[in-house]
Order: C-alpha cells, then structure tokens, then sequence
C-alpha cells in the first residue's frame, strides 16, 4: 500500500517546499503552519514513523473492507456540498462517508478528500483568498495583538481598501489564531517576533500541564468563573457595567441572532445587558450583506468572531481560546443542528416566511439549556466535537456481541435504532440495513442525555419527540430513554469515583421510533433488553467497564512518554482515547490539552496543507499529528521527551489500537 | 381503560392500578410535584420537560387498598402541545397544575381542563393544583390568583382543589392521595374487564433501575 510512503514523502516535500516560500513566499499551498513541518518534516519524514506507517496500514484497511459499514444518510440539503455519490456502498465509502458530512466533519477528514474540507467550511471561495493571500503574508502577531476591529471577508474577488488591509492578516489569524496559546496573552507566550513564532517549530503552544505555575494568575481564575453565571441588569441599572465587565472576561461567547436583527440565543448574559454588543455585531454583519458579499468572520480585542449564516439565523461564535475559523464553524454548526432538532426545518423557514421578524424564543423555549450544554462542552474543549467522531465504550468484541444480539432479538417491529450508551459512550447500535445514524444527531442526543440535566433529573423513563437533521431534517421521530444506573451493580458499591465524569455515570437505553404512539411497545422491548442484559451478564460487563474507565496512556503503553493521545479511526468515524489522568485531571489543564489538539488539528487540516506528520514543540510539551488514510492520530509527550520516543510511543498506540481495533470501535454494529 | 383492580395474596386485599397525566402551563411546577411524590425530591433549578416522563408511585390507601399511579409528565411548552391527547386519552385522572405568582397560568389550566371534559375519558378525574404555595408565605404581595377565586372554579368546574408547594411538600401527597380515593376503585375492576390489550404490558413487574420506591420493590 502506497499512501504512507507517499505521504511521508509528501510531507518532505511540502517541508522543503515551505522552506523556500519563507524566504521567498511563492506557491500557493501552505502559509506559516505548513512551514512550521519545514524542519520537523525532514526529521519526521525520515522518523520510524514514515516507515511503520507504511506498513501499519494494511491491516486496519484489511478490517475495513471485511465489515464495511453502511453508508450514512445523507446530509441536510442546506449542506450543499454533500456529495451524494458518496453513498454507494464499497470499501472506498468508508472514506467518503466523511465527505458526505462536510459542515459538520468540515475540520475532520482524510487526507483523501482534503480539497472537499477546504471548501466545506468556507463554501465561497474563500479558500481562494486564503491560498492568494498566503503567498504575500507575513506571518504575523497573535489575534489578541490587534486592538481595534479588523474585518476579514472570507471572500476573494472584492479589493476594497479595507479588506486589502484586512486580507493579508487573514491567514495568520486563522491558522495563527490557533497557533496562540490558551491564556497566551497572560502567560506572556509570545517570545520571540510572531514571525520568528509561525516559522519556528518552537512557537509556544498551550500549556496543557503545567497547572501549577499558573494556577495563581488571574486567567487561569477567569478560566474558572467561565461558567458562571451573569446577573441581570438591576432595574435601576446600578449593576450594569459590573455585570459587563463579567461578560467581557468570558473566553467564549455564542450569539444566535435573527437575519432581522432579533436575538434568539446567547450564552452569556441577558438581553439587555448585551443589546448593545447585539446591536454592533448586527451592524457589521448586514453591511456586508448588503454589499453582496458574505462576513465569514474578524478580530477584535483578541477575540476571533466567526458567523455562520443559515437560512434566517445568524449564528456568531466569539472565541479567546484560539480555535480557528473551521473548528468555530463546526460548533456553529451544530448549535444549529439543535435548533432544527427542536423545531424541524420546514418549521423554521415557515416561521420565518411568514413573518420575517418572528421571535425565535418562544419556539424555542426550552431549548436554552441544551444550547447551552453544548455552548459549554465545546468551551471546555470536545474531543468528539474536535474529530467529529464518536467515542465507544472498551469491551470484547465477543461481548458486544452478546449486547448486539440482545437488542437484536428483543427488537420490536417500531424500531428505527436501538442503543446502550453508557457513559457518554457508545455500546451497541441496532439499526436497519439501509440507515446508519450519523455522528452529528448521536452527539445532540448524547448532549441531551448526559450534558443537559433536564432529562437525566426528571427521574423517569421519557418518550422524546427530536428531529434528528442528520437523518431526516424535515420530520421528528420519538426516542424512548431509560436509564440504569452504573453504580449499583452485583452488589458492589461503586464508591470508586475512577470513571471520569460523576455526572456520566449512567447507562442508557435509547430506543428510536418514527411512530409517536410506540412508546408501550418500546417500553416493552427496554424492559426485555434489561432483563436479558442482567441475565446474560452483560449488564455487569457495561457497568463494570464504565466504572473502571478508561485506561491511562501507560496502561496503554508501558513506559511511554505519551501523557494523552487522540486516535481516530476516519473509516469508523470514531476515536479512542486515553484517561485524563494523571496529567490533566483539572477543568485547565483539560482545556490546555484541548487547545494543543486544536492546534496540532488545524496544522494538519488547514488548507492545502499537505502535511501528514506535523510535530509541535513547546516550553510545556512535545506533540505529534499523523495523519494517514485510515486515521488521525494526536499524541501529547512532557517537555523532555526526544521527537524519536514521541513517534516510538505513536507507532506503540498505532499497533495497540490495531490490536484492540474491534474492542475499541463498534464496527460494522449490528443490522436487521 | 387501563386501571385495575387486583385481589392480593392477603385476603381482601386490593391492588388498583391508573393512569395519571400532569397538565398546565410551562413552568408552575410539574415535575417537580412528581418528583415530589415519587422521590420526595426537590430540585431548585429544574430544565424544563422535553416531551414527556413517565413515573410510576404507588401509595397505599388503607392496610388493604393500595393504588399504583402511573404518570406522564407532560411538558407544558407550545410545540408539545399537539402530542397532548396522547397522554390523557386512556388518563383515569388529571393533575392540571397552575403557578399562584402568575395569573395567566390559571387561564391555561382552565383551557385544559375545558379540553379534558371535551376530549379526555369522560370518568376523568380532574384535580386542580395552585403550585408554589411556599413563594406566597414568604411574601404574601407575590400572590396572583386568590384561593378563593380558584376553589370557586374548581367547585363550579367539579374539580379537587389544592394549593401545594412542592418545594416544601406541603399538600403534595394529600392531593395524589385524594385523587386516589376518587377513583372508582370497586368498578374499576369490572372496566377492566374490558380494558385493551397493553395491560399485561402495563402490569409487568418493574425492572431493576426503573424509579423504584413504593411497594412495589420488595
Ligand atoms: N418556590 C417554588 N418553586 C417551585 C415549586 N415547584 C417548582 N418550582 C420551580 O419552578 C421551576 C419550574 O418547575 P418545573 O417543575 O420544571 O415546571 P414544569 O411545570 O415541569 O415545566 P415544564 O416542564 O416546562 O412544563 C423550577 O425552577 C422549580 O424549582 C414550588 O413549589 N415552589
Ligand atoms: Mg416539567
């Protein structure tokens, strides 16, 4: 199998390539991230890691075409890139099924389907302007360098003053933008000219341990208070610029806003406190509109703003962590997949059809905390979200099978999907030939169930009317949960708080129907999974793996240097990881890992970046992406490990993940 | 029909079983008057229902009678409200909840019961709850809607009436109670007789993990 071979050679390539645009910026492809592979490619390149990869490829390939999996539906037709010919069934679908997502998975592909992502998340020729005006770009300061606003437009083409001034920043603070470290302003990590910082391989990166030094400092405190709560304005507006000045120290803001100018959602801070904020964004946005031409997003005050236009809505992130412009726009995304899941897409077109200055709250009642739970995860850093992939639950394979079989032979003529999803994870998936069920609705309901509290707290079985987009945008179907509670099994007290998240620890049956009047004879079938779960033993199984969680990088590889990775399988479209602990057990040091793999991720996807090894060296950490055609993989070393031990422990996670492929992912799943 | 009533092991012991569906607007307190019975629970900052819960509370009446409730949970928002005859079509009984602090509340809950009587089992028994009494005693100018004017309605409309609180519990058992002592429990068992085919469903045994409490767990 060629790829691998051809992709270490590529990436020289591209290194040398990049070496010669620093000096002389000529060819199009690549800007300062590309170049940052210049001195790591070479030593990459000719790293175990180019060799190994060559020959790690076959057997996971072998697997694939083994089990194919089903394509998924197709996407939403407001995703107009979807590539419908993607669908036939075969091996290469594996691959293409990716495709098939593009605004959701736009920052998550495959080296294969690389030119689709650049345009997937800039569906205008933006890429155009990025490509052109990398070549005349300087690498250039951080985001939060800038004081005053500076508008990007995404587009190529128009040459006003403004955007000539504006476009030769662009790059840098998409791909740059990302390059800043969380905090980074406060933690004084630009050293050196940004410059020097976006050519170097040195750049200062997240600090994604060090907890300590900086738990002190004010950022880190502001980290903290992230979620908490703004208050109202008093009525006598006594409290407003307090309260303001709260909203400003938010790292992460999410605005949705009417095309009319009505605000529909934000995360932080009521409507009146902001109105004004409201108003200005409104302002800019529709200036552009007006002129034709579409804002895809800009600087101010640090903060990258990023707006996303669907249908009627305006959905606007406004981000400090340093996530770029593709990664805010799958969080965008799928803010609006929640709110088609609330109210289907022909419901919200007729809303605002027939009238254009409809008030959006009001249907949407309800739906607050859902947005806001996703608002949240994807605040504190999402490896899902980030992949665009689904996390499953580590058992035998011969053990899921035993679960698959269950739910096979309890199933019920009304069943659509049938699914165990303990803790945040995915157990076993029943569903019919024709229809896979696509990561994006999986992540609403996962968001629902475990990141939202509504559901879980009411106490009870619950029958759920959602329109899942992915599947069907234009109708709802009904979702019977239940819930069984990981904790109380065999007796055993399950005081041992190992398992990650103590809000997660719960197993749910999720059970999907298209009839609204199923909810008995789904109840029934749950009752029959339940029974059947307890009586083979697979009950205690779920459960005991759920408490156990998962294991930490050195169980996973003895001895590594690993201290976190993130291995995603681009044919299963799902990841595995390793525990948090011991290295990132707090709420930061969570984020900062997060941010290094928004970093090393938008290395290797930006665009016409042909990397697909990419090193990244800090003060704090030495980290790798590899990608291939089968996977993604980001790994996470300490501060003094050598580039060698980091891509030795690669290849050991590579070979693990090859062995335990079928316990780490659900493949194939079951089908009736 | 699907309530039942069931002769025990002890003699003259009675077992009924009915369906119970919480109404009225968004907000006044729902499911945290379920949570209340089922759990004796109480949660200060609740997300509101999406689509609907269903509970299960079985509360014993007298040494001999006991009565199992099961209970949708209705969200009170707009967009769920097409989905609601789905719920109260086979109800025995009605919980038609409204908030004391909001007076519009009332008129909604007024609306289903208008909908129940036209629409619902006509034996329906329906029970009107002014939710939030515990704000009202702290400050009594938060009141909207007198207890007067609304057991006059209840009386006129032929509804149980109270005013609960499920933050502190007050009134909550005593209105499921009542509703349960309403119900025809002797005829119940005839009606059964012809009830539809679920009821074997309705009737299995709770599995483990599904909210537990109550009698039946032993
Ligand atoms: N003080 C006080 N607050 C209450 C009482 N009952 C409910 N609440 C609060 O009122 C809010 C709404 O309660 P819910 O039980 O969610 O209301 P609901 O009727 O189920 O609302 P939907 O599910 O949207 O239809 C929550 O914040 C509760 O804590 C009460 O008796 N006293
Ligand atoms: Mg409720």
């Amino acid at each position: 199998m060629g790829h691998d071979s051809e992709g270490s050679a590529a990436a020289s390539d591209e290194g040398n390539t990049a070496t010669d645009r620093s000096i002389a910026p000529s060819p199009p492809e690549g800007h300062g991230v590309g170049s940052t592979i210049d001195e790591t490619a070479a030593s990459v390149g000719d790293l175990q890691i180019g060799a190994e990869s060559s020959a790690t490829s076959h057997v996971p390939s072998a697997i694939h075409q083994d089990e194919p999996r089903p394509p998924l539906p197709p996407r939403p037709g407001n995703l107009d890139l979807l590539q419908e010919g993607n669908y036939s069934p075969g091996s290469s679908l594996q691959r293409s099924k990716k495709s098939a997502r593009p605004q959701l998975q736009s920052t998550a592909t495959t080296a294969l389907s690389r030119t689709d992502i650049n345009t997937q998340s800039y569906q205008d020729g933006s890429r155009e302007t990025y490509a052109a005006s990398a070549e005349t770009t300087p690498p250039s300061k951080p985001a939060g360098v800038f004081g005053s606003i500076r508008m990007f437009k995404g587009l190529g083409g128009s040459e006003t003053g403004d955007s000539a001034s504006v476009k030769s920043y662009a790059p840098t603070l998409e791909a740059g933008g990302d390059v800043e470290s969380l905090l980074g302003e406060v933690l004084g990590a630009s050293q050196g000219s940004p410059a020097w910082k976006l050519l170097s391989t040195q750049y200062e990166a997240p600090d994604p341990f060090d907890s300590v030094t900086y738990e002190d400092d004010e950022a880190t405190v502001e980290f903290y208070r992230e979620f908490d709560e703004i208050r109202a304005v008093d009525p006598d507006g006594g409290n407003e610029e307090q309260q303001l000045a709260q909203w400003q120290l938010k790292r992460k803001h999410f605005l949705i806003l009417s095309s009319a100018g009505k605000p529909i959602y934000n995360r932080h801070g009521d409507d009146n406190l902001i109105s004004g904020y409201i108003g200005i964004i409104q302002t800019i946005i529709s200036f552009y509109e007006g002129a034709n031409d579409q804002l895809k997003g800009f600087t101010a005050a640090g903060a990258r703003f990023v707006i996303m236009s669907q249908g009627p809505l305006y959905l606007v992130a406004i981000s400090k962590l340093g996530e770029n412009d593709a990664q805010l726009r799958v969080q965008l995304e799928a803010l609006y997949m929640q709110i088609l899941s609330t109210l289907t897409l022909p419901t919200l077109t007729n809303l605002f059809a027939n009238r254009a200055s409809t008030d959006l709250r009001r249907p949407l009642q309800g739906t607050e905390p859902l947005l806001s739970a996703l608002a949240d995860t994807f605040t504190r850093g999402s490896p899902p979200t980030l992949l665009s992939a689904l996390e499953c639950l580590k058992i035998r394979k011969s053990q899921r099978q035993v679960i698959n079989d269950t739910l096979l032979r309890t199933k019920c003529d009304t069943l659509l999907y049938g699914l165990v999803v303990a803790s945040g994870r995915l157990v076993s998936v029943v569903r019919p030939r024709k229809h896979s069920l696509h990561p994006s609705d999986l992540q609403l309901i996962f968001n629902m169930l475990f990141e939202a509290r509504g559901v879980k707290a009411g106490g009870g079985e619950n029958w759920i009317p959602l329109c899942l987009p992915g599947f069907n945008k234009n109708g709802y179907l009904y979702m019977y949960v239940s819930f069984v509670s990981a904790s109380e099994s065999d007796g055993e007290e399950a005081d041992d708080d190992r398992s990650e998240s103590g809000k997660q620890e719960e197993i749910a049956i999720l059970l999907i129907s298209a009839k609204k009047e199923s909810f008995y004879d789904l109840r029934k079938m749950r009752d029959a999974v339940v029974d059947q779960l307890d009586k083979n033993g697979s009950m205690s199984i779920i459960k005991a793996a759920v408490r156990r969680g998962r294991p930490t990088a050195t169980d996973i590889v003895p001895g590594t240097v690993l201290r976190h990775f993130l291995y995603k399988s681009k044919g299963n479209v799902q990841f595995t990881m390793p525990s948090y602990e011991p290295h990132f057990t707090t709420m930061l040091a969570r984020r900062r890992l997060l941010s290094l793999y928004h970093t090393l991720h938008a290395s290797v996807h930006a665009k016409n970046a042909r990397l697909k090894v990419h090193h990244c060296i800090s003060r704090d950490s030495i980290s790798l992406a590899w990608v291939t055609p089968l996977f993604e993989l980001y790994c996470v070393a300490g501060p003094h490990p050598s580039r060698n031990a980091l891509a030795q422990s690669a290849n050991k996670v590579v070979q693990w993940v090859r062995r335990e492929e079928e316990r780490v992912f659900i493949i194939g799943g079951a089908v009736f | 029909m699907t309530s039942r009533v069931s002769t025990g092991t002890r003699p003259g012991a009675r077992f009924a079983q009915f369906k119970l569906v919480l109404l009225g607007e968004s907000a006044v307190g729902k499911s945290s008057l379920v949570l209340r019975f089922v759990k004796d629970q109480f949660d200060d900052y609740r997300e509101s229902t999406i689509g609907a819960a269903f509970l299960t509370q079985t509360i014993s009446l007298d040494d001999t009678t006991t009565v199992k409730f099961e209970i949708w949970d209705t969200a009170g928002q707009e967009r769920y409200k097409s989905l609601a005859p789905m719920y109260y079509r086979n109800a025995n009984c009605a919980v038609v909840v409204y908030d004391i602090t909001q007076a519009s509340s009332l008129d909604k809950a007024k609306a289903w019961v208008k909908e129940l009587q036209r629409q619902a089992n006509e034996n329906i028994i329906i029970a009107l709850a002014g939710n939030k009494a515990d704000l009202v005693a702290e400050h009594p100018d938060k009141r909207a809607i007198t207890t007067s004017d609304a057991e006059a309605y209840a009386r006129e409309a032929g509804l149980l009436f109270s005013e609960t609180s499920a933050k502190t519990a007050e009134n909550v058992r005593e209105l499921f109670t009542a509703i349960a002592r309403k119900l025809p429990l002797e005829q119940a068992g005839a009606r059964n007789m012809r009830s539809n085919p679920r009821q074997g469903v309705d009737l299995r045994p709770e599995a483990p993990g599904t909210q537990g409490g109550g009698a039946c767990n032993c």
